[in-house]
């Protein structure tokens, strides 16, 4: 059997054309972007110049306010410390969400050690942020309010043109985590009141070890504190020689993105619902997680009642798919997305993230229902909780022995 | 993280998957583990004249769970209830090649070998 990806929001392929664009800048145009006085300077630079306008384009930005990063946990990194150390005079006061990325839940714990006050919001049922808990929970210490636009396991997309209004009215800074959303959804900076957004490469079929930090300049103009210092490249914010093939792949990347969002949208939703449908017309107990309508078009994230997650990706060897489940990861802990959510932990282990992306076809969607459908049939038929479940127990009366 | 080639053997073709009358006054039931950590195994021994004729599983739980399951019940079919009682969680790690994170699904297995005995002395009573 073919192999089937299904893991779009770990990471993508690079797209063949962006590859083209990128390769000439590896040996034939190699200068550095910084050299200034010389042609293969001059070319690396230009070239350079180009791929920052077309990310800037993709967010409504201006080029000046892109800053070059090796990935979104840089970016992450880079924005919530360099504000925090910048404006620590300001207050110490920091606002997330309990769903984050861990690139910014750990940023955030780091800061916490060093004298921050960090408050790490709940979601509701369906994921999404609310609004008026946000508001209560802004002080006069309140600096930075950092909340992801789309969430990289459920897919829920938070309401961040009135969480930037929010921010505004506060006079707090507003950083955005982008790193599923863009190129997949519209982002306009200004109109979300973004001041900071956090940008990926190879989550938009562009290549791994790329990023950028959209770092606003007018109304208000941000400054931050630079976390790795050195040539002063990049407005000072964050030196280090520019790798201009990987750039440059970001930036085709990213035009490619905006030009294809639109039909790519449509497709990939027909496709998810399709999915989701043929999974749940024939399987009971199946639980979607996150919310029903706010969530990126590819993103399919599933509980399977009385089957365990690692054994159902397991069963589906040709199919690469991600698990909610403690026993994909080390630490033995269920996703603390899904059990943000208030799901039973049971269910959390239990979950599935369905990923789709430019490169799934129809026929890749039939072969994962069958496939899926098959495998949940043969564990539940293997699992002592259905068992119980079809003879009428209830689960939650059962004194469990561990 | 690869699976052992018995490990994936086991889940793909699981030896004694099913239940047995837990009715019975010959058959021993253990359920341990709990739905919240992702691991419930049910165990089920037919023993006779003191000597373990049939066993039979059910798990929730991850690939190595299953395969421990699996392999257990292979295991102590046969064995006296006395050699049974004596089955130690490390002969599954060792056969199924468990890495460190895996070993609580082969102590979740003896015990459960050890409340299915249980059940059965307690029925015997």
């Amino acid at each position: 059997m073919k192999k089937i990806y299904l893991d779009y929001h770990s990471t993508t392929p690079v797209d063949p054309i962006v590859l083209d664009e990128m390769l000439p800048y590896f040996s034939e145009k190699f200068g550095n972007a910084a050299s200034r006085n010389h042609a293969y300077g001059w070319e690396a630079e230009e070239a350079v110049d180009i791929a920052r306008e077309k990310i800037a384009d993709l967010i409504c930005a201006t080029s000046r306010e892109i800053i070059f990063t090796s990935g979104a946990t840089e970016s992450n990194n880079l924005a919530i410390k360099g504000i925090a150390q910048m404006f620590r005079e300001k207050g110490n006061h920091i606002i997330t969400v309990k769903t984050e990325h861990k690139a910014v839940l750990d940023t955030c714990k780091a800061l916490e050690r060093d004298g921050f006050d960090v408050t790490y919001l709940p979601v509701e049922k369906n994921g999404l942020l609310n609004l008026d808990k946000l508001k209560s929970a802004i002080t006069n210490k309140t600096i930075l309010i950092s909340v992801m636009h789309a969430n990289n396991e459920i897919g829920v997309i938070q309401p961040v043109t009135e969480i930037g209004e929010i921010c505004k009215e506060h006079g707090v800074f507003f950083h955005c985590d982008a790193a599923q959303s863009i190129g997949k959804i519209p982002i306009d900076v200004n109109e979300m009141g973004i001041d900071l957004l956090s940008i990926s490469g190879h989550k938009i079929y562009g290549p791994k070890g790329i990023g950028a930090l959209y770092v606003r300049r007018k109304n208000p103009r941000v400054r931050l504190k630079s976390q790795i210092d050195g040539g002063g490249h990049e407005r000072g914010m964050r030196s280090g020689t520019l790798p201009t093939p990987i750039i440059v792949g970001l930036g085709k990347s990213c035009e490619l993105a905006g030009k294809l969002l639109e039909e790519e949208n449509t497709r990939l939703k027909s496709l998810r619902d399709k999915l989701y449908k043929g999974i749940s017309s024939q399987l009971p107990q199946i639980i979607l997680n996150g919310d029903t309508t706010n969530r990126l078009p590819g993103n399919l994230n599933l509980s399977f009642a009385y089957v365990e997650g690692e054994s159902l990706i397991m069963s589906l060897p040709n199919i690469a798919l991600s698990s909610g489940s403690a026993c994909t990861s080390a630490s033995l802990e269920p996703s603390y997305v899904i059990k943000a959510l208030g799901v039973s932990e049971d269910l959390a282990h239990s979950s599935i993230r369905f990923g789709l992306g430019r490169f799934t076809t129809e026929e890749e969607i039939d072969v994962t229902i069958e496939s899926v459908v098959k495998a949940v049939n043969r564990l539940r038929e293997m699992s002592p909780l259905w068992e119980m479940a079809q003879e009428g127990i209830d689960l939650n009366s059962v004194k469990w022995s561990e | 993280m690869a699976y052992s080639k018995k490990v994936v053997e086991h889940f793909t073709d699981p030896k004694n998957m099913g239940s047995m009358d837990k009715e019975d006054d010959n058959v021993g039931t253990g359920i341990v583990g709990a739905p919240e950590c992702g691991d419930v195994m049910k165990l089920q021994l037919k023993i006779e004249e003191g000597i373990i004729q049939d066993a039979k599983f059910k798990t929730f739980g991850c690939g190595s769970a299953i395969a421990s399951s699996s392999y257990i019940t292979e295991l102590v079919k046969g064995m006296s209830v006395e050699d049974a009682q004596k089955v130690k969680n490390t002969e599954i790690v060792d056969e199924l090649s468990l890495p460190p994170i895996k070993v609580h699904c082969s102590v979740l297995a003896e015990d459960g070998i050890k409340a299915a005995l249980a059940d059965y002395e307690k029925k015997k009573k």
